[in-house]
């Protein structure tokens, strides 16, 4: 009894998207209408870690968090790339997770999209030259947005997101 | 005629209504856990999306594997022709009883169990391995359970159960209703994998049960398995409103009383996906080699049922 | 000379010119002239069966063959429904084998197992005929020992011995039993007929000892746990055809003569026969299905199942005898309908499973279903075949199976109109173990199917497996559509059973009643299902389904691998095994497996970090049966040493034990009563 006390009196934390957050509720809006016709406001994602520091890991796990709760977007996790729509890779792409990560964007039934999360996705970052890594995420599979940061902040990820939907219908003839 | 007209009306207000009853449950846990959460009409979209999507089938799988979509669909689905949500009694009461709710769900089981193995993950093999221990375990209450209710009825007979319910007002707090109640609720938890038995919201695929099953379903079919597992839900949550509390089912078919017993079959659903949320947010997932405790606990309470019906006749 | 008459004679010749074909004839020529004997004298049996129970004939024929007594043949309904029984997996059985064992050519004697698999098929019929002590007690001999012939096929292996072995000791054990029940029933007169047996007036005593005598003889047959030992020992190692027709059928002939004896002779009796029945019925059952569920053996995975449906069966028969003794004689009626009907069925899809078994052996070379898998795209329609007997087995509706658990369940609930505190406690529990077991069976077939036929072939010889030829399929064709038959038609198959059970014991002629319009009633019990309509359902939204999805939904399908969390290459080894499936289970009831387990790790030699190879093994060995079969044996050992110091290997000391007992059995009979 004293959980369901606590959860009345904590209420709701989930901040709304604050007026620092204006482009995303811009874009938000701007897709809403395209993405819907897709994916009906209701992504799936796959995240990757494609030899990532696990830094950019546990902002992603903030997008889940009662604070930044990705869910009410209709964003939630999966545990399998056949369910997925979007796969969020993190890290610079090292040896072992080569061929890992190009099964997997095999494995996900199209229409698809591909959000590289992190510095290290797009730069390789300070694993740049290191014998374990074959390099940006784009050199392997096609990416459709970057979102920058060591690591990225949940705020901006969501915005990678939603920017990815964004570009769905012009992909969706490349399948 | 109006009988199948009813029929009809039923199984698509149960299809209709089985996401929603999903997000139903999903708003509230996030509402629980201080989030604002998904609209309750986040699975409509999820389904409508996954119809769309195209499917990524494994090249080891066979056709077991694309027959068990439909399979499982088809009997789910055939299972809401003979359960009474609206009215008794329904025109199909004769062709199935109790009994055959259960082993129709059953076979769905099966086909999904033997889907999970033919892709040759050994993932998709231990959802199998786990899923049909529990619905082994879970099967013994459900007799039990079904037994308890007969014996007040006289029969296995959906119709006849809710109807003498509902001649009978004083059955529905006697102590043999109210153990076979909650018997019904614990295997009811195990068979649609909810929390403790299994978590519907996990991403480990050391934890799944029903999740591991379907891991390699894509598009359409996954779909389709998702649906059917609504459409599972919100029959368990009919069975467990209706043949415990049938107050609400029409006994005739006017407007008045058919609108009637659908507001009432709402509240019903509202009430247990409350009570289910509540639970699920107050106990965490037992471990595999626990749960065969839980169902045990559940089967003694069934047969409490019984034998105190027995000897309260 | 009546039809049915012209069936019998069919029969025993049609066998007589097999078992005869089969000696004479070497080769191709034999094998197939053998089995053609013996599937046209199944179809005469079948033929026969039907035309009985149809036309209500009561077929009498005496025939002065045995000593004492005679021959003495009598058709009525319940014999008249196994004869159908044994037709339909005979005939079945037959045909398959024609093409199964011509891989025994060169190898072992296919002229013995032609010539005993006729003796086999005539002696099903004539046991079920029997209408004297005598002649039941010569044939059920007979039928003995050509199964114990048929599994001695391939006797080059010790594991076949044994099992012959074993089978040959506990039916012969059984025998015993039977003969000293029949000697009570008879007063004594080993050519009494079955009608004087009827009209005998019994002190209650002699007649509980006559059940239980008989509950040991037709339950050692049956399989009926703890007389099941030789059962998975012996139904594997024989050709499956011969599997299929033991599992199928001649365990079954402990059921009818059980409920010949209990019911039709003795004529019922005081509750607790029918709960001892419904008692080793249901732990027969649940056992069976919890050891099935641990056997990686796919026909000794069968055997076990074999034991569960006999447990089935007999919860019906224990059901029927315990409401007649109540006085219910409408719910009784159903109880011996449910078993009754499960025996047919279980006929059906057991026959079809190890026939299907047999397939997979055929093209594998091999029972063991950790070196299976992917066979359903190398044997498509054994495939199909298999998984309708699957879930057949596994009473999924609407399927046979499901229909006679479902009135084995019915018959059960029925018992609530017992107003009695054992009842309640009894039938509630009853019910539980028959849903556990159901609920078992089907994870257990998920796993035998599952294994077998499905993922990635887990051994070279399961992945260069042929389709069977097109005899074995024909012979396996028939069960399946005799499994979707009596499935889908209980409304026809129970009133039938109900009429040939009517006057049986002095139950009334079809008190059950279960129409098209679906519903059965029987005072006491309510209830509906009509598997036709529920088939008819799935089948329409199925397609419904189907359509709607062609029509709204996407239509792509790309082809891509195993999702395996990317993992580089997917072999047969990173598969699920029978054993990881089976093992919650196992842990679950570690407490009645009671598993050995042996883990030897070597480590590399440099450093206790690196492991070299790592061997687990854990085994189950039933330990109630070494608890109760040791010291049984010993007991046998000892006795045997010390019956030994009489042979001394003298001729003079063997004519004086002679005479002796011959001085000893004159005085004895002469001796005044």
């Amino acid at each position: 009894m004293r959980l369901f006390a606590k959860i009345l009196k904590v209420g709701l934390v989930t901040e709304p998207l604050g007026p620092g957050d204006d482009a995303v509720v811009r874009v938000a809006r701007a897709v809403e209408a395209k993405a819907r016709k897709l994916l009906g406001r209701a992504v799936a994602i796959r995240e990757v870690d494609a030899g990532s520091c696990n830094g950019c890991e546990v902002e992603i796990t903030g997008l889940m968090s009662p604070v930044y709760d990705s869910e009410r977007f209709g964003i939630h996790f999966v545990a399998s790339p056949r369910h997925a729509d979007l796969l969020l890779v993190t890290g610079p792409v090292t040896r072992n997770m080569e061929i890992p990560l190009l099964k997997t964007y095999e494995a996900t039934p199209d229409p698809k999209v591909v959000v590289a999360v992190g510095d290290c996705a797009q730069t390789c970052g300070v694993f740049r030259g290191s014998y374990a890594v074959v390099g940006s995420v784009d050199a392997i599979i096609p990416v459709d947005v970057f979102v920058g940061g060591c690591p990225p902040e949940p705020a901006d990820i969501l915005r990678g997101i939603l920017t990815a939907l964004d570009r769905l219908p012009v992909r969706k003839g490349r399948a | 005629m109006t009988g199948f007209l009813l029929e009809a009306a039923q199984v698509l207000l149960a299809l209709a209504l089985a996401p929603g009853l999903v997000g139903l449950i999903r708003w509230m846990k996030a509402r629980l856990q201080n989030r604002r959460g998904a609209p309750v009409r986040q699975p409509y979209l999820e389904l409508r999306k996954l119809f769309r999507k195209e499917v990524v089938l494994s090249t080891n799988a066979s056709w077991i594997f694309r027959a068990a979509p439909f399979v499982v669909f088809a009997s789910t689905v055939a299972v809401g022709f003979l359960v009474p949500l609206l009215a008794v009694p329904l025109p199909f009461d004769e062709v199935g009883d109790l009994l055959v709710v259960v082993y129709l769900l059953l076979l769905g089981t099966f086909f999904l169990a033997l889907a999970g193995l033919d892709p040759g993950s050994a993932f998709g093999g231990m959802g199998s391995s786990r899923e049909m221990t529990v619905a082994a375990l879970a099967e013994p209450t459900l007799a039990v359970a079904i037994f308890a209710l007969a014996l007040g009825a006289g029969s296995t007979n959906l119709g006849q159960i809710v109807g003498r319910t509902m001649a009978d007002p004083l059955a529905a707090v006697s102590p043999g209703h109210l153990l076979a109640f909650a018997a019904l609720f614990i295997v009811m938890l195990a068979e649609t994998g909810r929390l403790p038995v299994d978590n519907p919201a996990t991403h480990l695929e050391l934890t799944m049960i029903h999740e591991a099953m379907v891991l390699e379903y894509s598009g359409r079919y996954l779909a389709l398995i998702e649906w059917a597992a609504a459409l599972k839900l919100l029959i368990f949550f009919a069975l467990l409103g209706n043949l415990f509390v049938p107050w609400g089912v029409a006994a005739t078919l006017t407007p008045t009383a058919l609108s009637l017993a659908v507001g009432a079959l709402l509240v019903k659903l509202v009430v247990l996906a409350a009570a289910v949320a509540i639970f699920e947010t107050r106990v965490a997932k037992l471990r595999l080699f626990r749960v065969p405790e839980l169902l045990s606990a559940s089967f003694v309470l069934a047969l409490l049922a019984v034998t105190s019906s027995f000897l309260l006749r | 000379m009546t039809i049915a008459s012209w069936l019998l004679y069919i029969i025993v010749g049609a066998h007589a010119l097999g078992a005869l074909a089969a000696l004479g004839l070497r080769g191709a020529a034999g094998r197939v002239l053998g089995a053609t004997g013996a599937g046209a004298g199944s179809l005469a049996t079948l033929g026969l069966g039907a035309w009985c129970l149809g036309t209500g004939t009561v077929l009498a024929i005496t025939a002065p063959i045995l000593p004492l007594t005679g021959l003495a043949l009598r058709v009525d309904g319940v014999s008249a429904f196994f004869l159908i029984v044994a037709g339909v997996a005979g005939a079945a059985a037959s045909v398959y084998g024609a093409a199964y064992s011509a891989h025994y050519e060169g190898r072992y004697s296919l002229r013995l197992l032609g010539a005993m698999w006729n003796v086999l098929l005539l002696s099903l019929p004539i046991q079920v005929l029997a209408d004297n002590a005598l002649t039941f007690l010569m044939t059920w001999e007979v039928m003995s020992l050509s199964a114990y012939f048929l599994v001695l096929t391939e006797h080059d292996r010790r594991e076949t011995v044994r099992a012959a072995n074993w089978y040959l000791v506990v039916t012969h054990a059984g025998f015993a039993a039977l003969v000293a029940a029949f000697l009570l029933l008879a007063a004594g007169d080993p050519t009494a007929s079955f009608a004087a047996m009827r009209s005998a007036v019994l002190a209650p005593g002699t007649r509980d000892a006559v059940f239980v005598l008989a509950l040991i003889g037709f339950g050692a047959k049956a399989g009926i746990v703890p007389l099941h030992v030789w059962l998975p020992m012996a139904h594997p190692v024989a050709p499956s055809h011969v599997s299929a027709l033991m599992s199928g059928v001649v365990i079954k002939m402990g059921v009818y003569g059980l409920l010949r004896v209990s019911l039709d002779l003795l004529g019922g009796g005081p509750a607790w026969w029918g709960g001892l029945a419904l008692g080793v019925g249901a732990v027969s059952a649940l056992l069976g299905v919890l050891y099935a569920l641990m056997e990686h053996d796919l026909k000794r995975l069968l055997a076990y199942h074999s034991i569960e449906n006999v447990g089935i069966i007999f919860m019906g028969l224990g059901a029927g005898l315990v409401f007649q003794s109540y006085g219910l004689p409408a719910l009784a009626t159903l109880g011996f309908v449910a078993g009754l009907y499960h025996t047919l069925n279980h006929a059906c899809f057991k026959g079809l499973l190890f026939l299907g078994a047999g397939s997979v052996l055929h093209a594998t070379h091999t029972r063991n279903m950790e070196e299976l898998g992917g066979l359903i795209h190398r044997m498509p329609r054994t495939a199909v075949g298999f998984l309708i007997g699957a879930a057949a087995i596994s009473a999924l509706p609407p399927l046979n199976g499901f229909a006679s658990e479902w009135l084995v369940f019915q018959a059960l609930l029925g018992g609530s109109t017992i107003p009695r505190a054992e009842i309640a406690v009894v039938m509630p529990i009853a019910v539980a173990m028959l849903a556990l077991t159901s609920g078992l069976a089907v994870a257990c077939f998920v796993k035998a199917f599952g294994i077998t036929f499905l993922a990635l072939p887990r051994s070279a010889e399961a992945a260069q497996a042929q389709e069977a030829p097109l005899a074995m399929q024909i012979g396996m064709g028939a069960l399946v559509l005799a499994c979707v038959a009596l499935g889908l038609a209980p409304f026809f198959v129970v009133p039938v059973l109900g009429s040939a059970l009517g006057g049986v014991g002095g139950l009334p002629t079809a008190s059950v009643e279960f129409s098209l319009g679906t519903s059965f009633r029987v005072a006491g019990a309510v209830g509906q299902m009509s598997p036709l309509l529920v088939a008819l359902g799935l089948a329409l939204l199925i397609g419904l389904t189907l359509g709607s999805l062609r029509a709204f939904a996407d239509r792509r399908l790309r082809p891509g691998d195993t999702w395996g969390c990317g993992r580089i290459g997917h072999t047969a080894r990173m598969e699920y095994t029978a054993t990881a499936f089976a093992e919650p289970l196992r842990r679950i009831f570690a407490e009645l497996y009671r598993p050995t387990q042996d883990l030897s790790i070597d480590f590399h030699p440099a450093s206790r970090y690196f492991v070299e190879s790592i061997e687990y093994r854990s085994a189950i060995h039933p330990w109630f049966e070494q608890a109760l079969y040791t010291p049984v044996l010993r007991l046998l050992r000892g006795a045997a040493h010390r019956v030994r110091r009489l042979q001394a290997g003298s001729l003079h000391l063997y004519l004086t034990y002679m005479t002796i007992v011959l001085v000893v059995l004159l005085i004895v009979a002469r001796w005044p009563r």
